[in-house]
């Protein structure tokens, strides 16, 4: 979302929003995670920016790119996985001008809060039913995007664009992309489960999932 | 493998990405930008650079010429950056418990 778009209330409302909101993810990292953990974070964050660069056919002229939200929250949590997603959504807007300055607060609302806490909910729900690993990774990326989504319409038509030229538009082309997102997501995580074991939630296994949790953080 | 080869592994993993992947992107235009230029009609708006100057605008090296080593550079600095931009941060933000590890936790 470029600076232009947004109407200077809804900019800078949700820049004291999202403001608010990291500097609670900051202070949760800060609590929670393992230190030995930091360099996981460092690198799934760089590998969500390049992945990020490759935009995707969707077909009718229309490409999508991964956002990386679902991965970064299923993997860290949520805390660490809101500042994975607003750290390389800092970056996009300094370095590379994608994503306007005083639009940065409404980008990381949308990519960096809303995505990755509504990944963790749909993820957490699917956890305790039959569904598997996969189909629920599946699921949290393709609603992370499409939620993000919903929350650039409601930013535009708060902004005062008319919601039928918006809304499902927005949300249509999202569904689609979001596809891609939820595969994305699946592969990238076996990978990392598979090439680090010791990463790969316990839980998945086990017929009691709190009694697992808590033994490994124990 | 130990936990910083794998980590170097990972790194060199997102670093092929944006080196040998990220040139042959999709040029079209995104969700928001197809949204943008059609019935809602705020293409011209779309278009506009952030209020903030950026060194490397739309993942490109001003300067080079060669469009794929363009996009390969910026997105190498891109991935770097990110890596150690959120180490730094991670860093910061455990260095206490990393030091003294908190006995509540």
């Amino acid at each position: 979302m470029p600076d232009r778009v947004l109407d200077p209330s809804v900019w800078a409302t949700l820049d004291v929003a999202s403001a608010g909101v990291v500097a609670w993810a900051a202070r949760k990292t800060g609590r929670r995670l393992d230190p030995r953990d930091v360099p996981l974070m460092g690198v799934m964050t760089a590998a969500i920016f390049a992945g990020q660069m490759v935009n995707f056919p969707v077909g009718f002229g229309v490409s999508g790119h991964l956002v990386g939200a679902a991965m970064a929250a299923i993997l860290m949590g949520i805390g660490p996985a809101m500042l994975m997603m607003t750290t390389v959504l800092i970056l996009q807007c300094l370095l590379f001008g994608d994503g306007g300055l005083l639009a940065l607060g409404a980008n990381i609302m949308n990519m960096g809060i809303i995505a990755p806490g509504v990944a963790v909910l749909v993820h957490s729900a699917l956890r305790g039913t039959r569904v598997g690993s996969a189909v629920s990774s599946f699921v949290a990326g393709w609603t992370s995007v499409v939620a993000a989504s919903a929350g650039a319409a409601a930013g535009l038509c708060l902004s005062g664009f008319p919601a039928d030229g918006v809304v499902w538009p927005i949300l249509g082309w999202h569904s689609v992309i979001g596809v891609g997102e939820g595969l994305v997501t699946v592969a990238a995580l076996q990978l990392v489960w598979r090439t680090r074991p010791d990463l790969a939630p316990a839980r998945a296994k086990s017929s009691k999932p709190a009694e697992a949790t808590e033994a490994v953080t124990a | 493998m130990t936990a910083a080869k794998w980590t170097l592994g990972a790194l060199g993993l997102a670093l092929l990405v944006a080196l040998l992947l990220a040139p042959f992107a999709s040029t079209s235009p995104d969700g928001l930008e197809t949204v943008a230029a059609g019935k809602a009609g705020f293409a011209d708006k779309f278009e506009e650079p952030s209020v903030a100057p950026s060194p490397l605008p739309d993942y490109e090296v001003p300067g080079v010429g060669n469009q794929w080593v363009s996009t390969a550079v910026a997105g190498a600095v891109g991935t770097l950056a990110a890596f150690g931009l959120m180490l730094g941060i991670g860093r910061l933000l455990t260095v206490r418990r990393a030091q003294r590890p908190d006995p509540e936790e």
